[in-house]
């Protein structure tokens, strides 16, 4: 029988919160994080998108100066979550060389490489911080967050677009399973609303164009989407071997039940549109936690507002949960935090696990008239209450390069009323 | 031209906004390493803005000899004479 794995700690600093609490509350609320970019880079780059969603809380507001400095944000926005995640757990006296970490990036640290490739232009290589290598590579904040916690048993970095914060759980999961760990700080962190990816994406026709109206600019399952918004933060879960959480008498969220991640190898943007590989990955994850379909009650679902995205996801899951997708209800919480590439899938499921904790699902904004191809039961307006008993919730990642990444969450006790 | 007493001022600044030391710990006879517990890339991040500040050339095979703060307050003197 492979080991329980349990989750035991969050955090976050996202558009619509600066930690867990504040996250969650507005999750439920249905607010919109994003909003026009006064930077002067929009206009002396003319650039197509005016809009993103930044994280509401400077991480300067947890990190010293100092430290901060040697942190690419992208590395920042990893320990501000993981600080808040280690904390909330209760953990203190451990073994750190049982500890791992698993932090993921969708695409590092953009702005420590363009700033100093700007330098090297302007001011020449001996301008070029010494700094300027650790703070780019994309494990800076796996490695950031184990120098942090002291983590010892390893610090990986999956990069799998914006499946990699999901991933990040199952590289988590498996790493207690095998014993090679009884901890692992699993999370993701993005900050790329810089210049270049903005037009990157806008020049893949990926980024919505309402500049006009950036709050409902983020729509999934909208007639009227058009294309993600850029988002930025970071998500981290505490997960810890069942025994070590229950010896040690600790707050359980929830069991990180099963786990699985499959590639397309169809297109190296364009999701399969059958959805093939989301609907292998779908049943993966519930063979993993030896499941059926029908204990599945709710989804945090990828659905990042693209035209082409959406549908595939609800083929998926009409696939692999079969009629009872209908019993379901999904909630697209990126219509309230745009898209945060390679921290969505972390974020996405702290989200996934506080609706197991306190059986309520949170909202989708923005849903004015629904695809009528995609006819899933959308949570929108207040959020949707959960039935009592163990249930089980999944979130869903898919990355560029056909990455899939599923997560199942099962409840471990009763309803939790939030404070 | 500045004097010993303004580069070991500057320099004070330059290793404060590196490292976050006070700047009145910065005094003459400390080590860089043992004393101001200064790692190599800190050291080279702080010798480079030092070049800037005070527009002089600090070679990289310069670098190891400057073991104290005032080696490096002597060699920017001298570099700039």
């Amino acid at each position: 029988m492979a080991r329980k794995v349990v989750i035991t700690g969050l955090g976050a600093t996202t558009p619509i919160g600066g930690d867990v609490p504040t996250t969650w509350r507005n999750a439920l609320k249905g607010v919109s994080g994003t909003h026009t970019l006064t930077d002067e880079w929009v206009e002396k780059y003319d650039l197509p998108v005016h809009f993103a969603a930044r994280v509401t809380t400077p991480a300067s507001e947890t990190l010293s100066r100092v430290e901060a400095k040697r942190m690419d944000p992208s590395t920042q926005f990893a320990v501000v979550a993981a600080r808040e995640a280690w904390k909330d757990s209760g953990l203190a006296e451990i073994d750190h060389d049982r500890l791992a970490v698993a932090f993921a990036t969708g695409i590092g640290g953009v702005w420590t490489l363009l700033d100093a490739w700007d330098t090297l232009r302007e001011k020449g290589p001996r301008r070029v911080l010494p700094m300027t290598v650790p703070m780019l590579m994309p494990n800076g904040p796996a490695a950031a967050v184990s120098l942090d916690l002291g983590a010892r048993a390893g610090a990986h970095t999956p990069v799998s677009a914006c499946a990699s914060g999901t991933e990040a759980l199952h590289i988590g999961l498996e790493l207690i399973r095998s014993g090679k760990a009884d901890i692992v700080m699993a999370g993701g962190a993005e900050a790329a609303i810089h210049p270049l990816p903005m037009a990157a994406f806008a020049a893949m026709q990926a980024l919505s164009k309402r500049n006009d109206d950036p709050e409902h600019a983020s729509r999934p399952y909208d007639l009227n989407r058009d294309g993600f918004v850029m988002g930025e933060g970071a998500g981290a879960l505490v997960l810890e071997a069942e025994e070590h959480a229950l010896a040690r008498g600790a707050r359980i969220y929830g069991e990180l039940a099963g786990t699985s991640v499959t590639a397309d190898a169809y297109h190296i943007t364009a999701p399969d549109p059958e959805g093939l590989g989301a609907t292998r990955a779908l049943k993966a994850a519930l063979f993993d936690a030896r499941a059926q379909a029908t204990d599945v009650v709710h989804v945090n679902a990828h659905a990042t507002s693209t035209p082409v995205g959406d549908r595939p996801e609800y083929i998926a899951l009409r696939a692999a949960l079969g009629d009872h997708v209908d019993n379901v209800c999904v909630s697209a919480t990126k219509s309230q935090m745009g898209h945060l590439l390679g921290a969505s899938g972390a974020v996405e499921s702290v989200l996934t696990v506080l609706a197991v904790y306190h059986r309520l699902a949170p909202v989708t904004i923005n849903l004015e008239n629904q695809d009528p191809e995609i006819p899933l039961d959308v949570v929108t307006g207040t959020p949707r209450e959960l039935p009592e008993g163990q249930v089980m919730a999944l979130n869903n990642s898919f990355g560029f390069g056909g990455h899939n990444a599923v997560v199942a969450i099962r409840s471990t006790g009763p309803k939790v009323e939030l404070a | 031209m500045a004097s010993n007493e303004e580069i070991l001022a500057g320099l004070a600044e330059i290793v404060n906004e590196e490292t976050g030391l006070a700047p009145e710990a910065v005094e003459l006879d400390k080590s860089f390493t043992d004393d101001l517990d200064i790692d190599s890339i800190s050291m080279m991040t702080i010798v480079v803005n030092a070049e800037e500040k005070f527009d002089v050339k600090i070679p990289d095979e310069e670098v190891k000899n400057l073991k104290t703060v005032g080696d490096a307050v002597s060699f920017i003197a001298g570099a700039q004479a």
